[in-house]
């Protein structure tokens, strides 16, 4: 019932509205054909302008205070510090732009409205204004992209040697989770070895994969680099794990990696926060298909002595699952017999995200 | 359309050079000898209306083109809103409309993922790119330069036939049984080489891909044109430092699209390829759908590169046609000459010359070699650099004007707006750094939408508003223009500035819900907010949609120089036939901007009228000329 009076009044409305639109014209044709005269609807629109500057300036100081509390995601890693404080200068600096500028469109709109009599003034162009607003943006560019590439070049610099590696794999529609085992090398895997008992398609008869083990759930040590190799296995998908300030693509065929040092424990930031449920989450930032939207991993972060522990408790992939070894020691001796070996296995060359050497 | 076949009405409102003397060319004068040669009175009407070659009808067909795919485009994405504001929420009552796609009282996530798909693909290629320069440069370049028609008329034809044919070819795949494509409007591979990844991917895609070639033939059979009529048709006197900005943008944009169309061109023929014919230029190491592909080698960050080449002109192609009709409008409706119009002129090609080597800034974190990031980001926020010599000269041409608020000029200080408002954010996310937090947030989208999107819409809505008079003869209805606008400009920033908040908080895009994660639980209200801010905003539209058609038919009829203005469009007849001008084409002897001149009579002094007839207002250069 209340919709249909919602719709019924909805269109009376409509109705009188073109009542009144229809009443206009009308009026508007009998005072002749088209002359343009400048009247009220001039100061309305310019008065409305300045309006529309402290209305809309004073909507969007509000809610942006409002909101500031919610909007940054609590930040545990070292370069998510100095993103931070990036992010929030950049921010004040393009602020103080948006201000100026912004309140001289307006004002500007609103004082030079029409006015009978008044002349604009001509004035086409001044070179010496010209040069000032293209070198001082130009000065300022430039020391936004000094501290950005200095930053850039630190954070996808070489990870330290002694990282905490982890791999990630990416799948529709979840994370794989590796670790490399008590040797720190992990093992050849082959997207040819891929079936329901292997999701890594890991070359069990490379000795590296011996005490390979995977996860579910991440595990980095507090205050020690870890370094995350990232893979897919079908489609593009992205590891986002907004509160380590870390993003990067997991591409089918080019493994990818970005290293980073946990600052605050799981513990320390649910305590920080007074939220004994708080995860740090990872979620996948490029489109992946049906349920890109739910595909998740948790990290946790460890005291380095609890993530030894974790660590050390670990039971390898092989040990798990001996029928899956068994089946690779006798295709290994078909191979032998058979010249034609499967597809070389290959550990495709590292992207040059931590390797560049310029 | 009645008007349309009116015969070109002389006395009509003539007002001739404004008083400023007489014109040089006299219309009456030569009339009907020239007349025939140009006009074909007697056309079927199949040739003058649907296959017309004339530049102005297919100025009016893309731009009716264009209304079409923006209600589909803006319905989309009040469909979105709707799943994004309400994701418990229960989708029951669109099942009429949408079928099979609500399950359960939800929508199917794939078919949002379409959604997004297609809004941005309707958006960006058939609406803001088609609708508008195709729209502005068909129907400005001959009028602005003189011209009787386009080089080819033929080809420009062609033109909007392709687009015609790939319109319908992407509005047929809205329907088809396995849906449109939906891996997002970039159609990253191998998402979108792989039905079994996701169901759009089949024939959704293939119909996306087929369609697009066919837009690109059409945007480099226009591009062509628009760039040969600017260069070869200028009429006697209109040397390249005497055109209105608004040609000096749609020239510049035609030559982006040339040179970055067929990139896209050859990364759908490679997406073919890899789709139907079993290569690898983009696969390598898939295991989907329980079964390992044969393709080896292939990479999938080679598409991007591809896509991106043309992807970030594309933006500038966009935006650049609409910087050029602001100026003019900005110039016009303040009185005022455009100040700086050589730094204009030079900002356009500067911009236009960078946004040729920024195209990575798209691919920061998709494992690109960071050194590459690095350059990418350096000539990225140079880009910043002209656009504010830009935003500054607007600013400068208000600074003590005598500014009418027609409905156009109002829309085009909203585009002034909102292309700082955007531009700015694009500081942070051209920060390689920075863009590791923001990139695919809704930080990402709300910059885009507010400087691409929103801005580009803008610059239609004031060109429409603007040359409205010229293309039909009629005037739109101002008060409902007024309404438009400020209902439009409040939504847009109602939608977008939250958006920013929401980014920051690292919200993804393209992300069907985000009740799966507690970090991203905070802005279920804001969700809301931006919902309705955005569905009250499509429907303002509506004003426009009504006010457009409306006025088409039973509007006021216009003078032939409504808005007082300098360029040569307004010389022609109130509706110009085929050949725009009954007589000679005038010739120009002064740049377009003599607005206010101290001196003369009226407070404008159009391109046609020669220094000799301005004795008291000349400057003493000109004086020279003059003699």
């Amino acid at each position: 019932m209340s919709a249909l009076t919602i719709v019924a009044v909805l269109v009376l409305l409509l109705v009188v509205f073109g009542l009144l639109f229809r009443l206009q014209i009308l009026s508007s044709i009998f005072s002749g054909s088209f002359t343009r005269d400048i009247g009220m609807s001039n100061s309305v629109n310019a008065v409305l302008m300045l309006v529309f500057l402290v209305g809309g300036g004073g909507w969007f100081a509000y809610s942006f205070v409002e909101n500031y509390s919610k909007m940054n995601p609590p930040i545990a890693s070292v370069h998510g510090h100095h993103m931070e404080t990036m992010f929030w200068t950049t921010m004040a600096v393009i602020g103080v732009a948006f201000a100026i500028t912004q309140t001289l469109l307006f004002v500007y709109a609103y004082k030079y409205q029409y006015k009978e009599g008044r002349r604009a003034y001509f004035f086409s162009h001044n070179n010496k204004i010209e040069v000032i607003w293209t070198i001082i943006p130009a000065i300022v560019m430039a020391a936004l992209i000094f501290a950005g590439w200095k930053a850039w070049t630190r954070i996808t610099g070489p990870a330290p040697k002694d990282s905490v590696v982890v791999e990630l794999m990416g799948k529709q529609f979840n994370w794989l989770v590796r670790y490399p085992g008590r040797d720190l090398k992990l093992g050849v895997i082959n997207y040819r070895l891929i079936d329901a008992s292997n999701d890594f398609g890991i070359d069990l008869n490379d000795q590296a994969s011996q005490d390979d083990f995977t996860v579910t759930e991440i595990h980095v040590p507090k205050g020690h680099p870890v370094l995350f190799k990232i893979r897919s296995r079908d489609v593009l998908h992205a590891v986002y794990m907004p509160n380590f300030r870390v993003q990067m693509y997991a591409v089918p065929g080019m493994p990818t990696r970005f290293w980073f040092t946990p600052t605050t424990s799981t513990d320390e930031m649910r305590a920080k926060l007074g939220n004994p449920n708080f995860k740090y989450e990872l979620a996948c930032n490029q489109i992946c298909g049906k349920s890109h939207y739910a595909m998740k991993a948790t990290i946790v972060v460890d005291e380095p002595d609890d993530y030894q522990n974790w660590f050390a408790s670990q039971k390898s992939f092989a040990s798990q699952n001996p029928d899956l070894v068994a089946s690779f020691k006798k295709k290994a001796i078909q191979d032998i017999a058979k010249p034609t070996a499967p597809a070389e296995p290959k550990e495709v060359a590292p992207v040059p995200l931590a390797n560049a050497s310029f | 359309m009645s008007d349309m076949s009116a015969k070109p009405n002389l006395s009509a409102g003539v007002q001739t050079a404004g008083g400023v003397g007489t014109a040089p060319v006299s219309h009456t004068e030569h009339g009907d000898a020239h007349h025939d040669e140009h006009e074909h009175h007697d056309q079927h009407w199949l040739w003058k209306y649907v296959f017309s070659q004339d530049h102005k009808v297919i100025g009016k067909q893309f731009l009716i083109t264009g209304i079409f795919w923006a209600i589909i485009g803006g319905t989309l994405s009040s469909l979105f809103r709707l799943q994004l504001g309400w994701p418990e929420g229960t989708m029951e009552w669109l099942t009429p409309v949408l079928g099979k796609w609500v399950e359960g009282g939800k929508l199917n996530p794939e078919f949002y993922l379409a959604l997004v798909t297609m809004h941005g693909t309707i958006m960006v290629f058939f609406v803001l790119t088609a609708g508008l320069s195709g729209t502005f440069s068909n129907f400005l370049i001959p009028l602005q330069v003189g011209a009787r028609d386009m080089a080819s008329g033929f080809m420009n034809m062609l033109s909007y036939w392709f687009f015609f044919l790939s319109s319908l070819i992407m509005f047929f795949s809205l329907f088809l049984e396995t849906g449109p494509a939906a891996s997002g409007w970039t159609i990253y591979p191998p998402l979108s080489a792989l039905p079994q990844a996701i169901p759009g991917s089949g024939m959704g895609m293939t119909m996306w891909l087929v369609s697009m070639v066919f837009f690109i033939v059409s945007q480099l059979l226009g591009g062509v044109n628009y760039v040969t009529t600017v260069i070869n048709l200028r009429t006697r006197g209109m040397s390249m430092s005497k055109l209105p900005l608004t040609i000096w943008a749609f020239f510049l944009t035609a030559i982006l699209g040339i040179l970055s169309f067929p990139v896209l061109f050859s990364a759908a023929l490679l997406l073919v390829f890899d789709r139907s014919f079993g290569t690898s230029f983009f696969l390598s190491d898939i295991y989907i759908a329980g079964q390992a592909l044969p393709n080896q080698g292939g990479s999938p960050v080679l598409f991007q590169h591809l896509f991106w080449f043309l992807g970030h002109p594309e933006v500038y192609i966009v935006i650049m046609p609409a910087m050029g009709m602001v100026s003019e409008i900005l110039a016009t409706n303040a009185r005022k000459p455009i100040f700086g119009y050589r730094a204009m002129i030079g900002s356009l090609i500067g911009i236009s010359l960078l946004s040729f080597v920024v195209w990575a800034h798209h691919m920061f974190v998709t494992g690109m070699n960071p050194f590459l990031g690095s350059v990418f980001m350096f000539l990225t926020l140079i880009i910043a650099v002209p656009s504010g010599v830009k935003v500054f000269n607007w600013l400068a041409t208000l600074w003590r004007g005598n500014i009418r608020f027609t409905t156009a000029m109002l829309f085009s200080i909203g585009f002034v707006s909102l292309f700082i408002s955007g531009g700015l954010t694009g500081i942070i996310l051209g920060n390689a750094t920075l863009d590791i937090q923001m990139h695919n947030t809704y930080f990402v989208v709300a910059h885009f939408h507010l400087v691409m999107g929103s801005s580009a819409f803008f610059g239609l809505f004031a060109g429409v508003y603007h040359w409205f008079p010229k293309m039909f003869g009629r005037m739109m209805d101002e008060k409902l223009g007024y309404i438009h606008f400020w209902l439009t400009f409040a939504g847009v920033y109602l939608v977008f500035l939250p958006m920013h908040y929401i980014g920051i908080a690292g919200f993804p895009r393209r992300y069907y819900a985000w009740t799966g994660f507690d970090s991203f639980s905070q802005f279920a209200d804001m969700n809301k907010f931006i919902s309705v801010a955005a569905i009250i905003a499509f429907a303002a539209q509506f004003i426009f949609i009504f006010n457009f058609f409306y006025s088409i038919f039973r509007g006021r009829r216009a003078t032939q120089n409504p808005w007082n203005s300098t360029t040569l469009e307004w010389t022609t007849p109130l509706v110009p036939g085929h050949g725009n001008w009954p007589g000679e084409i005038p010739a120009v002897y002064r740049w377009p901007y003599d607005y206010s001149k101290p001196g003369s009579e009226t407070d404008f002094i159009p391109q046609n009228v020669p220094y000799s007839q301005t004795q008291s207002s000349n400057l003493p250069y000109e004086q020279e000329l003059a003699d």
